[in-house]
Protein backbone atom coordinates (compact mmCIF):
# COMPACT_ATOMS: atom_id res chain seq x y z
CA UNK A 1 0.00 0.00 0.00
CA UNK A 2 1.73 3.41 -0.97
CA UNK A 3 2.60 5.38 1.78
CA UNK A 4 -0.16 8.78 2.46
CA UNK A 5 2.26 11.38 2.71
CA UNK A 6 -0.63 13.57 3.94
CA UNK A 7 0.47 12.54 7.56
CA UNK A 8 3.48 14.67 7.06
CA UNK A 9 2.96 17.66 9.84
CA UNK A 10 -0.03 16.01 11.57
CA UNK A 11 0.28 16.76 15.19
CA UNK A 12 -0.79 15.04 18.79
CA UNK A 13 -2.68 16.81 21.62
CA UNK A 14 -0.50 17.81 23.92
CA UNK A 15 -0.17 15.07 26.66
CA UNK A 16 0.63 16.04 30.62
CA UNK A 17 3.26 13.78 32.25
CA UNK A 18 3.78 14.01 35.99
CA UNK A 19 7.25 12.48 36.51
CA UNK A 20 7.34 10.68 39.59
CA UNK A 21 9.46 8.85 41.88
CA UNK A 22 7.59 5.46 42.07
CA UNK A 23 7.69 5.17 38.48
CA UNK A 24 11.15 6.05 38.21
CA UNK A 25 11.89 3.00 40.47
CA UNK A 26 9.69 0.84 38.80
CA UNK A 27 11.05 1.39 35.39
CA UNK A 28 14.44 1.43 36.78
CA UNK A 29 13.69 -2.15 38.19
CA UNK A 30 12.38 -3.23 35.03
CA UNK A 31 15.54 -2.12 33.12
CA UNK A 32 17.50 -4.05 35.63
CA UNK A 33 19.32 -1.03 36.76
CA UNK A 34 21.24 -0.37 40.35
CA UNK A 35 22.26 2.85 39.94
CA UNK A 36 21.30 4.96 43.11
CA UNK A 37 20.46 7.90 41.14
CA UNK A 38 17.18 6.60 40.10
CA UNK A 39 16.47 5.44 43.83
CA UNK A 40 17.91 7.07 46.13
CA UNK A 41 17.07 11.07 47.07
CA UNK A 42 20.21 11.48 48.96
CA UNK A 43 22.76 10.23 46.54
CA UNK A 44 20.79 12.03 43.91
CA UNK A 45 20.60 15.14 45.28
CA UNK A 46 24.21 15.61 45.56
CA UNK A 47 25.40 13.94 41.87
CA UNK A 48 22.02 15.90 40.00
CA UNK A 49 20.18 17.89 42.67
CA UNK A 50 17.22 15.23 42.38
CA UNK A 51 16.18 11.81 41.43
CA UNK A 52 16.78 12.01 37.59
CA UNK A 53 14.61 9.24 35.33
CA UNK A 54 16.46 6.59 32.99
CA UNK A 55 17.54 7.73 29.37
CA UNK A 56 14.41 5.78 27.88
CA UNK A 57 12.28 6.84 30.84
CA UNK A 58 9.72 9.72 28.67
CA UNK A 59 8.30 6.38 27.22
CA UNK A 60 5.90 6.19 30.34
CA UNK A 61 4.26 9.00 28.81
CA UNK A 62 1.89 6.29 27.02
CA UNK A 63 0.32 5.81 30.83
CA UNK A 64 -0.46 9.49 30.02
CA UNK A 65 -2.05 9.40 26.87
CA UNK A 66 -5.52 8.68 26.39
CA UNK A 67 -4.84 7.97 22.82
CA UNK A 68 -4.98 11.17 21.24
CA UNK A 69 -0.64 12.41 22.19
CA UNK A 70 0.45 10.31 19.17
CA UNK A 71 -0.67 10.25 15.26
CA UNK A 72 -0.90 7.12 14.24
CA UNK A 73 0.13 6.64 11.06
CA UNK A 74 -2.34 3.48 9.51
CA UNK A 75 0.51 0.64 9.28
CA UNK A 76 -0.49 -2.75 9.56
CA UNK A 77 0.46 -4.12 13.23
CA UNK A 78 1.75 -7.39 12.35
CA UNK A 79 4.24 -5.82 9.88
CA UNK A 80 5.17 -2.65 12.24
CA UNK A 81 8.36 -2.61 13.72
CA UNK A 82 10.31 0.33 15.78
CA UNK A 83 13.52 1.06 13.43
CA UNK A 84 14.67 3.32 15.22
CA UNK A 85 15.00 5.96 18.37
CA UNK A 86 17.19 9.02 19.18
CA UNK A 87 17.18 11.75 22.39
CA UNK A 88 18.77 14.82 22.78
CA UNK A 89 18.65 15.67 26.66
CA UNK A 90 18.64 19.39 26.65
CA UNK A 91 18.30 20.36 29.90
CA UNK A 92 17.53 17.95 33.25
CA UNK A 93 14.41 16.37 34.59
CA UNK A 94 13.59 15.80 38.07
CA UNK A 95 10.97 14.14 40.74
CA UNK A 96 8.21 16.36 40.49
CA UNK A 97 8.72 17.78 36.92
CA UNK A 98 5.82 18.23 34.51
CA UNK A 99 6.08 17.84 31.40
CA UNK A 100 3.81 18.72 28.69
CA UNK A 101 4.11 16.66 25.28
CA UNK A 102 3.64 17.19 21.67
CA UNK A 103 4.38 14.38 18.83
CA UNK A 104 4.36 15.53 15.39
CA UNK A 105 4.69 13.27 12.09
CA UNK A 106 7.87 14.67 10.51
CA UNK A 107 7.90 12.46 7.71
CA UNK A 108 6.22 9.62 5.97
CA UNK A 109 8.67 7.94 2.60
CA UNK A 110 8.90 4.47 1.47
CA UNK A 111 11.79 2.75 0.11
CA UNK A 112 12.36 -0.80 -1.63
CA UNK A 113 12.64 -3.88 0.98
CA UNK A 114 15.82 -5.85 0.67
CA UNK A 115 13.06 -9.03 -0.08
CA UNK A 116 10.87 -7.65 -2.51
CA UNK A 117 7.91 -5.68 -2.15
CA UNK A 118 7.74 -2.29 -0.01
CA UNK A 119 8.98 -1.06 3.31
CA UNK A 120 6.88 2.26 4.79
CA UNK A 121 8.35 4.83 7.22
CA UNK A 122 7.29 7.25 9.73
CA UNK A 123 8.91 9.57 11.47
CA UNK A 124 7.30 11.09 14.55
CA UNK A 125 10.08 14.23 15.93
CA UNK A 126 8.35 14.16 19.94
CA UNK A 127 9.02 17.65 22.11
CA UNK A 128 8.84 17.32 25.53
CA UNK A 129 8.38 21.22 28.16
CA UNK A 130 8.93 21.09 31.76
CA UNK A 131 6.53 23.55 34.08
CA UNK A 132 8.85 26.26 33.51
CA UNK A 133 8.57 26.46 29.92
CA UNK A 134 12.18 24.59 28.61
CA UNK A 135 12.35 22.13 26.18
CA UNK A 136 14.00 19.09 28.19
CA UNK A 137 14.33 16.62 25.52
CA UNK A 138 13.55 16.45 21.79
CA UNK A 139 13.20 12.58 20.54
CA UNK A 140 12.76 10.84 17.04
CA UNK A 141 11.02 7.59 16.68
CA UNK A 142 11.19 6.16 13.23
CA UNK A 143 8.50 3.27 12.68
CA UNK A 144 8.93 0.53 9.82
CA UNK A 145 5.93 -0.82 8.25
CA UNK A 146 7.73 -4.08 6.49
CA UNK A 147 6.87 -5.64 3.06
CA UNK A 148 5.66 -9.09 4.48
CA UNK A 149 4.76 -10.17 8.17
CA UNK A 150 8.78 -10.26 10.15
CA UNK A 151 11.04 -12.20 10.24
CA UNK A 152 14.91 -12.25 11.74
CA UNK B 1 25.87 0.56 41.08
CA UNK B 2 26.83 4.08 41.02
CA UNK B 3 28.75 5.68 38.01
CA UNK B 4 32.17 6.34 37.96
CA UNK B 5 33.31 9.65 38.19
CA UNK B 6 35.33 9.96 35.33
CA UNK B 7 36.99 12.91 34.21
CA UNK B 8 37.20 14.31 30.37
CA UNK B 9 41.16 14.91 30.44
CA UNK B 10 41.56 10.79 31.41
CA UNK B 11 39.07 9.80 28.02
CA UNK B 12 40.91 8.58 25.31
CA UNK B 13 39.58 7.83 22.02
CA UNK B 14 38.99 4.26 21.32
CA UNK B 15 38.77 3.83 25.12
CA UNK B 16 36.04 0.93 26.07
CA UNK B 17 32.77 1.47 27.65
CA UNK B 18 31.51 -0.32 30.95
CA UNK B 19 29.95 -3.67 29.61
CA UNK B 20 26.57 -4.40 30.45
CA UNK B 21 25.03 -7.76 30.20
CA UNK B 22 21.54 -9.23 31.19
CA UNK B 23 21.35 -13.07 31.19
CA UNK B 24 17.98 -14.99 29.55
CA UNK B 25 15.41 -12.50 29.60
CA UNK B 26 12.25 -14.28 30.55
CA UNK B 27 8.19 -13.65 29.42
CA UNK B 28 8.34 -11.92 32.98
CA UNK B 29 10.33 -9.48 32.07
CA UNK B 30 8.60 -8.37 28.59
CA UNK B 31 5.63 -8.11 31.08
CA UNK B 32 7.61 -6.19 33.44
CA UNK B 33 8.41 -3.52 31.21
CA UNK B 34 5.44 -3.37 29.44
CA UNK B 35 3.84 -2.05 32.92
CA UNK B 36 6.46 -0.04 33.69
CA UNK B 37 6.53 1.28 30.16
CA UNK B 38 3.06 1.57 29.08
CA UNK B 39 3.69 -0.83 26.03
CA UNK B 40 0.95 -2.97 25.84
CA UNK B 41 0.96 -4.48 22.40
CA UNK B 42 0.14 -7.80 22.40
CA UNK B 43 2.90 -9.46 20.75
CA UNK B 44 5.31 -8.94 23.43
CA UNK B 45 3.33 -10.68 25.78
CA UNK B 46 0.40 -13.02 24.11
CA UNK B 47 1.19 -15.85 22.97
CA UNK B 48 -1.67 -16.59 21.08
CA UNK B 49 -1.81 -13.06 19.34
CA UNK B 50 2.18 -13.43 18.68
CA UNK B 51 1.45 -16.78 16.87
CA UNK B 52 -1.30 -15.29 15.24
CA UNK B 53 0.95 -12.66 13.98
CA UNK B 54 3.38 -15.50 12.32
CA UNK B 55 6.06 -15.41 15.55
CA UNK B 56 6.95 -18.58 17.19
CA UNK B 57 6.43 -16.47 20.47
CA UNK B 58 6.42 -13.26 22.36
CA UNK B 59 9.64 -11.27 22.21
CA UNK B 60 11.35 -8.33 23.77
CA UNK B 61 10.11 -4.93 23.29
CA UNK B 62 13.17 -2.55 21.64
CA UNK B 63 12.66 -0.61 24.01
CA UNK B 64 13.83 -2.78 26.94
CA UNK B 65 17.03 -3.78 24.97
CA UNK B 66 17.35 -0.07 24.71
CA UNK B 67 16.52 0.47 27.96
CA UNK B 68 19.81 -2.06 28.80
CA UNK B 69 22.10 -0.66 26.27
CA UNK B 70 21.53 2.98 27.71
CA UNK B 71 22.92 2.06 31.35
CA UNK B 72 26.26 1.27 29.46
CA UNK B 73 26.22 4.92 28.75
CA UNK B 74 25.03 6.40 32.34
CA UNK B 75 27.72 4.06 33.83
CA UNK B 76 30.30 5.32 31.89
CA UNK B 77 29.50 9.16 31.68
CA UNK B 78 26.99 9.61 34.78
CA UNK B 79 23.14 10.26 34.14
CA UNK B 80 23.45 13.85 34.57
CA UNK B 81 26.23 13.90 31.74
CA UNK B 82 24.62 12.30 28.72
CA UNK B 83 23.40 14.47 26.02
CA UNK B 84 22.36 12.50 23.10
CA UNK B 85 21.14 8.53 22.83
CA UNK B 86 20.31 7.42 19.54
CA UNK B 87 19.48 3.38 18.51
CA UNK B 88 18.65 1.45 15.40
CA UNK B 89 17.05 -1.90 16.19
CA UNK B 90 18.66 -4.69 13.87
CA UNK B 91 17.28 -7.82 15.38
CA UNK B 92 14.94 -9.08 18.18
CA UNK B 93 15.60 -10.76 21.82
CA UNK B 94 13.47 -13.87 22.74
CA UNK B 95 12.99 -15.39 25.78
CA UNK B 96 16.24 -17.22 26.82
CA UNK B 97 17.90 -14.27 25.26
CA UNK B 98 21.30 -12.86 26.74
CA UNK B 99 21.62 -8.83 26.16
CA UNK B 100 25.42 -7.85 25.86
CA UNK B 101 26.43 -4.23 25.82
CA UNK B 102 29.38 -2.50 25.30
CA UNK B 103 30.88 0.45 23.33
CA UNK B 104 33.79 2.23 22.89
CA UNK B 105 34.76 6.36 22.73
CA UNK B 106 34.85 7.45 19.10
CA UNK B 107 35.28 11.08 19.61
CA UNK B 108 36.33 13.80 21.82
CA UNK B 109 35.12 17.42 21.26
CA UNK B 110 33.81 20.70 22.82
CA UNK B 111 30.27 22.09 22.30
CA UNK B 112 27.92 24.60 23.67
CA UNK B 113 30.76 25.41 26.26
CA UNK B 114 31.04 22.22 27.74
CA UNK B 115 33.64 19.26 27.27
CA UNK B 116 31.93 16.34 25.24
CA UNK B 117 32.80 12.86 24.21
CA UNK B 118 31.13 10.55 21.23
CA UNK B 119 30.93 7.03 21.64
CA UNK B 120 29.81 3.91 19.73
CA UNK B 121 27.50 1.12 21.49
CA UNK B 122 26.12 -2.48 20.34
CA UNK B 123 24.24 -5.11 21.97
CA UNK B 124 24.44 -8.27 21.39
CA UNK B 125 22.60 -11.64 21.71
CA UNK B 126 24.58 -15.12 22.99
CA UNK B 127 24.93 -15.89 19.45
CA UNK B 128 26.93 -12.58 18.94
CA UNK B 129 23.66 -11.36 16.61
CA UNK B 130 23.49 -7.64 16.57
CA UNK B 131 20.27 -6.62 18.98
CA UNK B 132 21.37 -2.79 18.61
CA UNK B 133 23.88 -0.53 17.40
CA UNK B 134 23.74 2.92 19.21
CA UNK B 135 25.74 6.23 19.61
CA UNK B 136 25.51 8.93 22.34
CA UNK B 137 26.94 11.71 23.20
CA UNK B 138 28.06 13.11 26.55
CA UNK B 139 29.49 15.66 28.71
CA UNK B 140 32.42 15.05 31.14
CA UNK B 141 34.01 17.36 34.12
CA UNK B 142 37.35 18.74 33.32
CA UNK B 143 40.31 18.30 36.10
CA UNK B 144 40.74 21.75 35.76
CA UNK B 145 37.29 23.08 36.53
CA UNK B 146 37.19 20.69 39.52
CA UNK B 147 39.64 21.53 40.56
CA UNK B 148 41.87 18.77 41.54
Amino acid sequence: MPVDKSYIGKTGRPVVMHVERGKIREFATAIKEDDPIYFDEAYASKEAGGIMPPLTFLQTVSHWDDGRGRVVVPFDLKRVLHGEQEYEFLAPIHVGDVLTVVSRIADVYEKPGKRGGSMSFAVTETTYTNQRGEVVVRAKHVTIETGQVVKD
Amino acid sequence: MEATKRYWDDVKEGDPLPEVRVHALTRTDFVRYAGASGDFNPIHHDQTFAEASGNPTVFAMGMLNASILSRVVTRFAGRPGVRRYKVRFATRAWPGDDVICTGRVTRKFEESGEKRVEGELVAVNQKGETLISGSFVAALPARAADGS
